[in-house]
């Protein structure tokens, strides 16, 4: 594409056009202003989404890719505007999110000035990106841009950050777009190793207890069906990580439940009983692994990975199998055979009736009278014919959402994973909203991680994005309580909250809003906010000091999950 | 077990790689004894040689951490004995001294130093060689007043190839 004497704002559009973008989310300021006016004149064809605070702009922009797989883009402008991203860009890095930042900075004759709202975000978000650039020559902007896209979203995905100063955005050149095809000193995709293929199916092949440990990879990777085939055929019991989840439907047989600190009983137990464990795009986070010294030490392990530096990195493996997932699955399905694994599928079935027994049950079925966060995400379940795309911010709240929430389709479960940063949920499920505008959005989030971002009402009022916005109010952090209560002898140092009326706060920003403090009218609530096809909010006030279980305490080792 | 590890990187040559490449470092709290960056044999590519005190399997995922970065071509990491190495130092003494102290003469003879420039204020020795040459010669001249001193990071080339070459011609061939 070719456009004769255009600034470099006008160009910036046509780049984020000619890569496919019609969406962003952001927040205008001094030195991004040439942009939004150049923004404002192409606004048939690039929505632009105001949110209350950068950070949401951000999360928004996680929350879009994560359900679209497309890359999120968000614009801020210098100084705060810049720092304000930092949150939302390590939260992408972390969770290996697609997303173009565009940050406006002071004009280049000022930089190291001290000027005012200059700060140093390319030292600043160095850390915490995949790749990131200033561009002070209005001429770099093409090709820089299209690098920027091809960067976020090839191999293992992740956050760039374009720094523009408002010289480069006033300058005038000619225009030429040429999209990346290739940045000679990456290499997004590992060349796949056939010996390594034949090894991996040959230990898969010999297996009597093998365990598959899936991750967001396979969703990353859009393998879903490969992996689905890979499964099938080879009837392996399949665990999964909260960010693979949704890869494969909840009910699927051969589903045998969440890896982790708050995962599933027997997954967590039999992962060091398992003779193979097969790791297919996931990276042995601590809180799925738990001790290292005494994760899986009997298991061969083979790891699907697209990210070499992942390899070795906290687990040995037996088997590296580099590559992109997608190409790879296929190659082991043809060499793996269907075995029936009876008294292994046994051993899981055993597990899960012990956790249903001490667990599952008060959770979705209480006797006692306080509402639980389970029975909650039981009733959404259902109202969703268990196909939400459910949105959770950090604690609690997220692993009852992790462990209970049924899905039907891919990329269904969008949460903080890795850095676990609380406020995620509301913007998140606003950009989750846009980029499925088909699919219902249920945000689940805590009263403390609400009130981090809780601004971001305004986004969707303004917007009319129909989110479903569910807090479950125990008017505590109620996850740091329960570690206190657990290990710091109940001293429940600062994690009281004194809330606000929640409803009243939803009300003023014109949001249809109810709260629930009974049990025979959640369903009915919970009908109506499904039902409802404008954005809802609905506070469900729960038991206060309600626990998390299962849960593998900091540091032990899978083994020694407690069941209460 | 802890050793001391060579760390060879080849880069594109721009802006705000080597904060991106300490980064990397300073996040996994590792002390680096020495860093140079400079041109390589070839036009436009620059070269990192890094020094650390690491275990192998620490030195490994660090590598690997380097390599990941985008504009990152190829990092290797080798022991002392691996490769070829040099440090180089300047001493900057008071011309006085050496008129004063004959036995100074003796000092830079011995040492195999090279003068790089004599005025009637100060003189400048240069001294290339294995850290502990360099250190005698600081220990010899340090009784007599030293100005200035500097040393230089480790430079260091391999005994075996690293055959980055031939790996662009590939990169630059498929893109």
């Amino acid at each position: 594409m070719k456009k004769q004497n255009i600034t470099g704002s006008e160009a910036l559009i046509h780049c984020l056009l000619a890569e496919g973008v019609d969406l962003i989310y952001g927040y205008p300021g001094g030195a991004i202003m040439p942009f939004y006016d150049e923004l404002y004149k192409f606004q048939d064809k690039l929505q632009h989404v105001l949110t209350r605070h950068e950070q949401g702009a951000t999360h928004a922009a996680q929350g879009y890719a994560r359900v679209s797989g497309k890359v999120g883009v968000c614009v801020a402008t210098s100084g705060p505007g810049a720092t304000n991203l930092v949150t939302g860009i390590a939260d992408a890095m972390i969770d290996s999110t697609p997303m173009v930042c565009i940050t406006g900075q002071v004009p280049s004759h000022l930089l190291g000035s001290d000027a005012f709202q200059e700060t140093d975000i390319i030292g600043i978000s160095t850390p915490v990106t995949k790749w990131n650039y200033q561009i002070s020559d209005v001429s770099e902007i093409p090709a820089i841009m299209a690098k920027a896209f091809y960067i976020a979203r090839s191999g293992r995905p992740g956050p760039v950050l374009i720094d523009i100063t408002k010289d480069a955005q006033f300058a005038s050149f000619d225009f030429d777009y040429t999209p990346c095809k290739g940045v000679r000193s990456y290499k997004p995709v590992p060349t796949i190793s056939m010996d390594a293929i034949e090894e991996a199916a040959a230990i898969i092949s010999s297996a009597n207890k093998p365990l598959i440990v899936w991750g967001q990879g396979v969703i990353l990777g859009k393998a879903e069906a490969e992996f689905k085939t890979f499964v099938e055929k080879s009837n392996i019991p399949a665990a999964w990580t909260i960010l693979g989840v949704s890869a494969i439907a909840t009910n699927h047989p051969q589903n045998v439940g969440m890896v982790g600190m708050h995962g599933n009983y027997g997954p967590n137990k039999l992962t060091n009983e398992c003779d193979v464990l097969i790791a297919i795009g996931m990276r042995f986070d601590d809180r799925v692994t738990g001790s290292l010294s005494t994760y899986a030490k009997q298991a061969k392990v083979i790891h699907l990975e697209i990210d070499p530096a992942e390899i070795n990195k906290n687990v040995f493996a037996d088997v590296a199998v580099l590559g992109d997932v997608k190409e790879v699955l296929p190659l082991l399905s043809e060499r793996v055979a269907a075995k029936p694994y009876k008294e292994w599928y046994e051993a899981f079935k055993n597990h899960d009736e012990i956790e249903f027994e001490k667990v599952i049950k008060g959770d979705l079925h209480p006797t006692k009278q306080g509402l639980t966060m389970g029975e909650v995400l039981k009733e959404i379940n259902r109202a969703s014919n268990n196909d939400a795309v459910i949105v959770s911010d950090v604690g609690q709240h997220q692993m009852i959402a992790c462990r209970y929430a049924q899905f039907s389709n891919s990329k269904s479960n969008i949460t903080s994973g890795g850095l676990g940063t609380m406020g995620f949920a509301l913007p998140a499920a606003i950009g989750a909203k846009m980029g499925a505008p088909e699919r219902e959005v249920v945000a689940i989030i805590g009263d403390g991680g609400f009130q981090m971002t809780i601004q971001e009402l305004g986004t969707i009022f303004q917007t009319q994005a129909a989110v479903k916005v569910v807090v479950l109010n125990n008017d505590f952090l109620g996850m740091v309580r329960q570690w206190q209560q657990l290990f710091f002898d109940k001293r429940y140092a600062s994690t009281e909250m004194v809330n606000p009326d929640f409803v009243k706060i939803a009300e003023g920003y014109f949001i249809d809003a109810k709260r629930v403090t009974k049990r025979e009218d959640l369903a009915s609530t919970v009908n109506e906010m499904i039902a409802s096809d404008k954005p809802y909010f609905l506070e469900v006030c729960v038991e206060k000091e309600d626990n998390v279980f299962p849960m593998i305490p900091s540091g032990a080792s899978v083994s020694e999950i407690r069941l209460s | 077990m802890e050793k001391k590890y060579t760390i060879s990187i080849y880069t594109e040559n721009s802006v705000g790689l080597l904060n991106r490449v300490s980064a990397i470092f300073q996040r996994r709290h590792i002390n680096i004894i020495s860093i140079t960056s400079s041109a390589s044999e070839i036009e436009h590519v620059s070269r990192f040689v890094i020094v650390v005190s690491l275990t192998e399997e620490a030195v490994k995922k660090v590598v690997g951490q380097i390599e990941k970065q985008i504009e990152v071509i190829k990092a290797f990491y080798h022991t002392d004995e691996e490769t070829i190495f040099q440090e180089s130092a300047l001493y900057k003494v008071a011309s006085k001294s050496l008129f004063e102290e004959r036995h100074i003469q003796n000092i830079i003879k011995n040492s195999h130093a090279n003068i790089v420039t004599v005025n009637t204020e100060f003189f400048v020795i240069e001294k290339t060689g294995f850290r502990h040459e360099t250190e005698q010669l600081y220990n010899d001249l340090a009784p007599y007043g030293l100005l200035q001193f500097v040393r230089s990071g480790r430079i260091s080339v391999t005994k075996s190839p690293m055959n980055i070459k031939s790996l662009l011609t590939e990169l630059n061939d498929k893109n």
